[in-house]
């Protein structure tokens, strides 16, 4: 994954043109940003609402409604730590806090070497096996505070691929 | 001839590292000079038993479980191949294991058996038979069936699915459409997960004979986020599917279209409300919308919508192809056919449990999931997501179906069983359920918005012992109020939980607050 993040107006105008002739084309799009990027940056919102025929304020609106776009460049690896029911009955909170801690931040904040990007996230689907974290596009279940660490440390050591 | 293995690809199996065991057992044949196919199968929803290896063996497949990469050498030295069970981990005929036996599993008969991409597995185990059927028959014929089959909205809300299609196939339009509600975001619940990851042709068959129903040519499945991988399957899927004549614009030669899209949610839980789906899909901020209209009548695009939940569209197939009394067969009361219980949280053996209606909560927790996996007793279950209540073992003794569980004020919702052990703080349950009404509201109405807010620091200040008795009226008013006056059933269901915290578990909100316990 490039570590640049760097952006500009005519990779998002790519983006947007490949798929604004559906209908309902805004969070496709959105999704494809960030699928690039690794965020939405705010310098996007003018040019999908110009793109759309949409105000800038119905743009922003849509972005900031959903918990999955984010508006600044995330670490090189998101960790999302599932809070829901299944997984709280299994050690969840105790998972949470230790995350927090061993990580030095808080949900929605990123690692000082950039590595890691700490998020909440409300159930995985994987409930018969918590407490479960997602790593990027993988979910990992039965995660003790211990196997968090040492994944981290297998994160932090070879940034470029998940082993799984 | 090389043997095939089926190691599992759902996400559970990949969670608990079904990859490496895969890569391993190549390996291991490689240097061993074996012949063997790995075939990635899905999942059996046998969770506890994830990875769980099959080997195909002349007497039918034989299963291994759990499987970690550093069994794999043992296990061929074992005679894995040979489907001996001398191996700690040798489970027998898959078949033949009870917790798979003694299920009724209509909808989930292919899951784990089948490659989840290979038409010609789908095809050889049943697949399309009720697609084809329908080819044949008028749309009023089909909703007929549907209806004559008692299904009934899978989703939670349990609302006749074939009335629903009536209502869509009798309003007039240039432009109908099928949306299938994927955003799973109840904790507990996974079966529309496994549908998707384990059996995509399936959910693909389901909506397109939907759309023969009620003379819809377009189709979305609105799938949370937070599934990467059933994404990518259903992806592959659809454009399968469309090559080989069950999708698009002349579906297997009859002159009748349709086509379908998976659309990605965005990590909004209120989007699983139909309205908010709808206004999501369009492209807008997922807020509820006022009903009337019902989106058969007005709904996606402002146009006339099936909204089903994966597991109602995927019951579809099996009952055109098997007809509507095979499936009503099942069942007890107005709860027709089969309802797949997912058993989650604090369980010894979790997974995905399809059983006619009628079964206890007692029966699925002990017999099926063998109790808490800490070994502690269980003290509190949570049955249909977050909305709703947490019974105690007084009530585990009912039977499941929806009109019981309302009696009672619970729900059954989509199917999903969260146990806890007597650990659980219940007064922190309450809490949660607060917390993320707080977190998940969509904002438009205020008992929704506001109520959960205050909600949450209402429940602190009894649990920090600050005028108990006041705060609990008050608590107990401000879940009337919510109750009474949101617009939809996240502020007005959140409360259900939190009120059967209050009335069964009374000592969880008398406790000491933290720090001055001795």
């Amino acid at each position: 994954m490039s570590d640049s993040r760097e952006w500009t107006p005519q990779a998002i105008q790519a983006e947007i043109d490949a798929l604004k002739h559906k209908p309902g084309a805004l969070l496709p799009i959105l999704h494809a940003i960030q699928d690039r990027l690794g965020f939405v940056p705010e310098g996007a919102v003018p040019i999908i609402a110009e793109s759309l025929g949409q105000t800038r304020a119905e743009v922003h609106g849509v972005i900031s409604f959903y918990h999955h776009f984010r508006t600044s460049p995330p670490g090189r690896h998101v960790v999302q730590v599932c809070r829901a029911e299944a997984c709280q009955s299994v050690g969840a909170r105790a998972l949470e806090a230790h995350a927090k801690a061993s990580l030095g931040v808080d949900f929605h904040q990123t690692t000082a070497d950039r590595d890691i990007t700490l998020e909440a996230v409300y159930c995985l689907g994987n409930c018969a096996c918590g407490p479960s974290i997602r790593v990027d596009d993988e979910v990992r279940g039965r995660i003790t505070p211990e196997a968090f660490d040492a994944l981290v440390d297998e994160l932090r050591t070879q940034p470029l691929e998940v082993i799984g | 001839m090389s043997v095939r293995v089926f190691v599992p690809c759902d996400t559970t199996a990949l969670s608990l590292g079904a990859d490496a065991v895969a890569r391993r057992l190549e390996r291991e044949a490689e240097s061993r000079g074996l012949a063997l196919t790995v075939v990635r199968n899905g999942s059996r929803g046998l969770a506890w038993l994830e990875p769980l290896v099959e080997v195909e063996t002349p007497a039918g497949r034989v299963a291994f479980g759990p499987v970690t990469p550093g069994d794999v050498p043992a296990l061929l030295d074992a005679g894995l191949l040979e489907g001996r069970d001398t191996h700690p981990l040798a489970l027998g005929p898959t078949k033949a294991i009870p917790y798979l036996e003694r299920q009724q599993r209509l909808t989930f008969a292919r899951i784990g058996v089948t490659d989840p991409l290979s038409i010609a597995d789908y095809l050889a185990h049943d697949g399309f038979r009720g697609l084809e059927a329908a080819l044949t028959r008028e749309p009023q014929d089909i909703v007929e069936e549907v209806k004559a089959s008692g299904l009934r909205g899978r989703g939670g809300a349990a609302f006749p699915t074939g009335i629903k299609w009536q209502t869509v196939l009798d309003a007039p339009a240039d432009q109908k459409y099928i949306v299938c509600n994927a955003d799973e975001g109840d904790s507990g619940t996974f079966a529309d997960r496994l549908a998707m990851e384990c059996d995509p042709y399936m959910l693909i068959e389901g909506m397109a004979i939907a759309g023969l129903a009620v003379n819809a040519t377009q189709g979305y499945i609105y799938l949370r986020s937070e599934y990467p991988l059933a994404k990518r399957i259903l992806d592959a899927a659809i454009v399968r599917a469309e090559a080989a004549g069950y999708l698009g614009d002349d579906i297997r030669g009859s002159g009748r279209a349709f086509h379908l899209e998976v659309r990605l949610g965005a990590g909004a839980y209120i989007c699983g409300e139909e309205t908010s789906l709808l206004e999501s899909l369009e492209g807008k901020r997922g807020l509820v919308r006022f009903k009337p209209p019902l989106p058969a009548i007005e709904g996606l695009f402002g146009r006339p919508t099936v909204v089903n939940n994966v597991l109602s569209l995927a019951a579809v197939p099996f009952i055109l192809a098997e007809g509507a009394e095979a499936y009503a067969g099942h069942g007890m009361g107005r709860s027709r056919g089969t309802l797949a219980l997912q058993l989650a949280g604090n369980v010894k053996r979790g997974g995905l449990v399809e059983l006619s209606f009628g079964t206890t909560l007692r029966t699925l927790m002990e017999e099926f999931g063998g109790g808490t996996a800490s070994g502690r007793p269980l003290r509190a279950v949570q049955v249909g997501g977050p909305l709703c209540a947490y019974l105690p073992e007084s009530q585990w003794d009912m039977p499941l179906d929806y009109e019981t569980f309302a009696e009672v004020g619970a729900g059954v919702g989509h199917g999903g069983v969260v146990m806890f052990d007597d650990s659980v703080d219940m007064a922190e349950q309450a809490r949660f359920s607060m917390e993320f009404c707080k977190v998940e509201s969509c904002g438009k109405c205020t008992p929704c918005r506001i109520g959960s807010t205050r909600g949450v620091e209402v429940i602190d200040r009894i649990r920090a012992g600050r005028d108990r008795d006041a705060n609990l009226a008050l608590l107990g008013e401000l879940c009337e109020t919510m109750e009474d006056g949101s617009l939809c059933a996240m502020g007005g269901m959140t409360p259900f939980p939190v009120q059967s915290a209050l009335k069964h578990f009374p000592d969880d909100f008398q406790r000491a607050p933290e720090g001055d316990r001795s």
